[in-house]
């Protein structure tokens, strides 16, 4: 192991189910090194050193390194990859296929989270057009991964790999209130599940699916929806 | 430029996204096909080229596409590192606040002005001008702390946020002149005033901004298209 940091030099401030701290803790295992894991308890309120810390957005995943704060999850993602060059990388080398890494991320980032939210949010027409999206979605990755193990190919386990899997274990909670399978929609993107899901890093990072479905649950009864 | 490096942009000159390619590439110093495309009328190219959005900006590099403004704008500085000044620091902190803060452009900004007039309601409408000029302060503070008393955010000369924000001036000028109302206003976001003028200036930015005028004339077509549907569909 290159670094000689001590674990008190990277600091997560995250929350134990958020799939945005998930991307950081799969990359932290990835490259091995060591970290203070601060959990932010969100439902209750934000801490101080989290406000001040990403005052833009007010979000975790916040890493601090040295005390200085990177935000946004796959910003932190690349950060990792920048400030521990000797660690494995999760971005390639080349250039096109790392535009292609960020583009499939940003895919993921604008589309996933959002359209599956609307999956358990809302019922009736909003709802039917979520599984609408969401199947073309799943389509869509199913695409782009194709034969290959991983999705980031030639590299191996890759950003965009990071990116989606901590989306995984909420599949079932799609499944449930979408009334679809993913290993019928895109059996592909379920066997790459389940190969990503065994993944020592990933493994350690991600929750079950039945506690994100209790998960869900809970916030639902936060917000007063039925 | 290495010989043999063909550079071909699929765009339409009124988006700030395709304008943010047009100034990076500008900056770079690399030469490149302008395609013009109908976006009422999108081509073979730009569909096989952008299957997944079928949206403008598309960069070609020896016929393999790029998409989505910031990827190929980093794609650009990481291809061509050799040519023109990096659009990045070296140093892994300063990337991220960079990579963070054009984001930022993207997800607050642009989002909040959209909504300002293409908002559903009046109250939607003057919400999002309201969010608006919240995400301009913040930027205001943004550029303080990057430039750290040079003229841009990448500090002594241009860089991704610069390029990112950029992207935007004409529109955002516009719409003050269509409007009435300041936007880089000198008294609330003194900093960004100056940079805005600043920016406008540099020889790169004059090759890639479109023209005010033409740009006012464009949103006020498109403004009289909109109210003419809108009174068709009410009849």
């Amino acid at each position: 192991m290159a670094s000689e940091k001590s674990s008190s030099d990277l600091t997560l401030l995250d929350f134990w189910v958020s799939p945005f701290g998930q991307r950081v803790r799969i990359a932290l295992a990835e490259k091995s090194l060591p970290y203070e894991y601060v959990e932010e308890d969100l439902l209750a309120g934000k801490s101080d050193r989290l406000l001040q810390s990403n005052p833009a957005h007010k979000k975790i995943p916040v890493l601090l390194h040295g005390g200085k704060p990177v935000n946004e999850s796959l910003i932190i993602v690349q950060y990792l990859d920048e400030a521990f060059p000797d660690t494995p990388s999760l971005l390639p080398a080349d250039p096109y296929a790392r535009a292609q890494a960020r583009f499939w991320a940003d895919y993921v980032d604008k589309k996933v989270y959002d359209c599956g939210s609307r999956l358990w949010k809302f019922k009736g027409e909003p709802q039917a057009q979520a599984k609408a999206e969401m199947l073309e979605i799943l389509k869509t990755l199913e695409t782009e991964l194709g034969d290959k193990e991983f999705f980031g190919g030639e590299h191996g386990f890759g950003f965009v790999d990071a990116a989606f899997a901590p989306f995984t274990p909420w599949f079932m909670s799609y499944e449930k209130y979408g009334e679809f399978k993913v290993a019928e929609v895109a059996p592909k993107i379920a066997a790459w599940a389940e190969r990503v899901g065994k993944r020592e890093s990933v493994a350690k990072s991600l929750y079950s699916p039945d506690k994100v479905y209790d998960f869900i649950g809970v916030l639902k009864q936060k917000y007063g929806i039925e | 430029m290495a010989a043999g490096d063909d550079l071909k942009l699929l765009g339409a000159w009124p988006s700030p996204f395709v304008v943010r390619v047009k100034l990076a590439l500008s900056f770079k110093g690399l030469s490149f096909e302008n395609v013009e495309e109908d976006l009422g009328n999108k081509s073979e190219l730009l569909v096989s080229s952008n299957p997944v959005h079928k949206k403008v900006p598309v960069l070609l590099h020896n016929g393999k596409p790029i998409c989505e403004s910031m990827v190929i704008v980093q794609y650009i500085d990481e291809a061509f590192t050799g040519t023109g000044p990096s659009l990045l620091s070296s140093d892994p902190h300063e990337r991220a606040i960079a990579r963070f803060w054009a984001a930022y452009v993207d997800d607050k900004l642009v989002t909040s002005w959209v909504q300002s007039f293409r908002g559903k309601t009046e109250e939607d409408k003057s919400e999002g001008t309201k969010q608006m000029f919240a995400a301009l302060q913040t930027l205001e503070g943004a550029l303080r702390e990057c430039s750290k008393g040079e003229g841009y955010f990448g500090g002594e000369s241009v860089g991704l946020v610069d390029v990112s924000l950029g992207g935007l001036l004409s529109w955002l000028n516009a719409t003050e002149e269509m409007s009435g109302t300041k936007i880089f206003d000198p008294v609330k976001t003194p900093l960004l005033a100056a940079w805005a003028e600043r920016f406008s200036e540099l020889d790169g930015a004059k090759l890639a901004l479109p023209d005010k005028d033409r740009m006012v004339e464009f949103i006020q077509k498109r403004q009289a298209q909109a109210a003419a549907a809108a009174a068709a569909s009410q009849k």
